[in-house]
């Protein structure tokens, strides 16, 4: 079994969840984003994502992208990312690329998903990528040993459930609202509802993104989700800090909150 | 027979499909539905196409260019005229058929992006006309470029929302908008101005548009008694260009040829001419040639037509041009404006700056083919918009400096 499922099993038998974190590589600098991964790693963030880096996120809210923005701009390429993704899997922590599709498909499909095992990543989460179109990208992941997580949202069908699931191997990415990445006021009871639908459909864990922010929007989530997502809320403490060390331990001490209320038992 | 029918997923052979966020995934198979629904109910149709005969002044006229057939190496030029089509361009077609889908799918908001501010200014129309409320993405740098087209909007009644993000043009304004829908998909429909765009907009955008083509095939057999030697249309996103090609593309002795936005000259970098100087990839939703570096971000295009300056391609496009059933050349902002002054001159129709793409690039065809070619020019809108460019351009603003 790869790590990303191990740890969602144990996580299940301790009856809790997991916390996510998410950071764009380059933000915010190639060091400091190795710095802030690694320091949520040891407040008790359990899955990393890296972000690469997207020209067009048109899934992210203003503060992903203003962090993407200034990593392009700083002149953040893919062997950046893939050097992030091997200094914080080092830590042990399952460390994944979120990442759109066109820069995978630029890259070479197959180059992309050996490039990423050799540096540790773990499997590659990819927003944009529908499982009509997702051939090429399962069987490399799959040649790669890489974990796939693909999206649904609370206006997917039990159809477009049973679909995303067939080509999920790591954990599936329940979007908490229908909306862009970014913090909100309240998770709302779509996700509930979404995690309770694809349950009846799927044994894969169910990790809840967008919008989460807070530690006790991360308890409310943990009491019915498999892993608790939190990228924005990490990424405006970088943004806001005057010096990256500062970032870096807000991020920490943040983190450190969100996985207590993640981690308590249910 | 050139087949372009896409399979059941949207791909023009390789191209097209859909890759967006999940979310959007049951909008946009709703709105196949109720498209494939309504593509055959004889009421949506009559509906449809009484709009196109009383509001919008369909058929647009074919006119016979003598003076302008000169430029073109004495081949004989006939402009299909998109130009007169109320709201001033060919967008106004797709818009109409749109906003109908809209209601028919209970839908009460549509939200636009614009580049030139045509496509703006048509969905504000429709908006009006049939009580929708509009928003309008538009690249802030756009909406300095055109700002008669912003007033416009404004005044039928649409919120223009200027995109500050990227580039700051067309390419942004669909980011902006697709991140608008995914919020509101409940309510709003995202009415997309071109042949882009995932499944099912390419098809159904072309067909909204096929009537350019229709007519035009009939105009030019009852005026000349057979078919043009060649059809030239400029290519953005391609909607115009697709309208007029495609009732044509089984009559494989008529050439098509689409011309893109050159900018300085594909040689310098800062351009937009997508299929000449761009590679496959995916943006915006859909498998196309798009202008990206060696790790797929896109580039940013350049043009000195707003309606143009976009970095992709509709996905059949794509397609035609590796099949070879249509071909693809960049025209610069130079070729294209002294186009633009000819049209002027020797016809008495200031065209848009799109479509001045499309006029120098038949004088190029029509110097190559000789005085017998005939050569059908979509004039997909109409220059008033572009007045201010065109005047800094040619150094006629206001002190007696040139």
């Amino acid at each position: 079994m790869s790590s990303l499922r191990s740890s969602f099993e144990a996580a299940r038998a301790r009856n809790s969840a997991l916390l996510v974190g998410y950071l764009p590589a380059g933000f915010p600098s190639v060091d400091g984003c190795i710095a802030a991964a690694v320091a949520m790693v040891e407040s008790g963030v359990d899955v990393i994502e890296i972000g690469l880096p997207y020209s067009d996120p048109v899934m992210d809210g203003p503060v992903i992208q203003e962090a993407v923005e200034h990593a392009l701009q700083a002149g953040v390429r893919i062997a950046d990312v893939f050097a992030t993704v091997a200094v914080v899997a080092k830590t042990g922590a399952p460390t994944l690329v979120m990442t759109y599709w066109n820069p995978v498909e630029r890259y070479g499909v197959e180059r992309f998903a050996q490039d990423l095992a050799a540096a540790g990543g773990a499997g590659v989460i990819t927003p944009d990528l529908t499982p009509e179109e997702s051939g090429a990208w399962t069987a490399a992941a799959q040649a790669a040993g890489l974990e796939t997580v693909f999206l649904v949202a609370p206006s997917s069908p039990v159809e477009r459930i049973d679909k995303v699931a067939e080509v999920t191997t790591g954990f599936i990415y329940a979007a908490s609202t229908m909306g862009v990445t970014g913090a909100r006021a309240s998770v709302g009871v779509r996700a509930h509802e979404l995690v309770d639908r694809i349950r009846a459909r799927s044994t894969s864990p169910v990790a809840v993104g967008l919008g989460v922010s807070a530690p006790d929007q991360a308890r409310e989530v943990a009491a019915y989700a498999d892993g608790v997502i939190v990228g924005s809320a990490f990424i405006r403490l970088l943004i806001d800090a005057e010096t990256e060390a500062d970032g870096t331990r807000a991020v920490a001490e943040l983190a450190g909150e969100l996985a207590i209320a993640t981690h308590q038992p249910r | 027979m050139t087949n372009t029918t896409p399979d059941a997923l949207g791909h023009f052979g390789p191209y097209g499909g859909r890759f967006v966020p999940e979310a959007l995934i049951s909008a946009l198979d709703e709105l196949d539905a109720a498209y494939q629904v309504a593509k055959v109910d004889p009421e949506f149709q009559t509906r449809f196409q009484n709009l196109q005969s009383t509001y919008t002044g369909r058929p647009s006229p074919l006119t016979d260019a003598t003076r302008f057939s000169a430029h073109a190496g004495g081949a004989r030029i006939l402009l299909k005229r998109e130009d007169l089509n109320h709201t001033g361009s060919h967008k106004i077609n797709n818009v109409l058929g749109q906003a109908l889908l809209t209601q028919r799918m209970g839908k009460t908001r549509v939200i636009a992006e614009t580049g030139a501010g045509q496509h703006g200014v048509a969905t504000a129309t429709a908006a009006a006309l049939l009580g929708l409320e509009c928003v309008v993405y538009m690249g802030e740098e756009d909406t300095r470029r055109q700002a008669l087209n912003v007033a416009r909007m404004k005044l039928l009644g649409a919120e223009v929302i200027p995109v500050t993000t990227g580039s700051k043009t067309l390419k942004d304004a669909i980011n902006e908008a697709m991140r608008d829908w995914v919020t509101n998909v409940d309510n709003t429909h995202y009415l997309l101005g071109t042949v882009a765009g995932p499944h099912p907009f390419p098809v159904m955008v072309r067909d909204f548009h096929r009537c350019i083509g229709l007519e035009a095939r009939q105009q030019v057999l009852d005026l000349t008694g057979q078919l043009p030697t060649a059809v030239a249309a400029c290519v953005g996103g391609g909607s115009n260009a697709i309208g007029i090609f495609h009732p044509f593309l089984d009559d494989e002795d008529v050439q098509l040829h689409g011309y893109e936005a050159g900018g300085d000259g594909v040689e310098t970098g800062r351009h937009a001419a997508t299929i000449t100087g761009g590679a496959p990839g995916v943006l915006h939703g859909a498998r196309s040639y798009l202008l990206q570096d060696d790790e797929g971000q896109t580039i940013e295009s350049h043009s000195i037509s707003a309606g143009l300056d976009y970095p992709g391609v509709g996905p059949e496009h794509s397609y035609l041009n590796d099949i070879g059933r249509a071909h693809y050349h960049p025209i610069t902002d130079a070729q294209a404006m002294q186009a633009f002054a000819w049209l002027c001159r020797t016809e008495g129709i200031i065209p848009a700056i799109e479509s001045s793409h499309a006029l120098a690039g038949a004088c190029l065809l029509g110097q190559e083919l000789g005085p017998d070619a005939v050569i059908l020019i979509n004039l997909s809108g109409r220059g008033d918009k572009d007045v201010d460019t065109a005047a800094a351009w040619f150094g006629l603003n206001g002190d007696g400096q040139s």
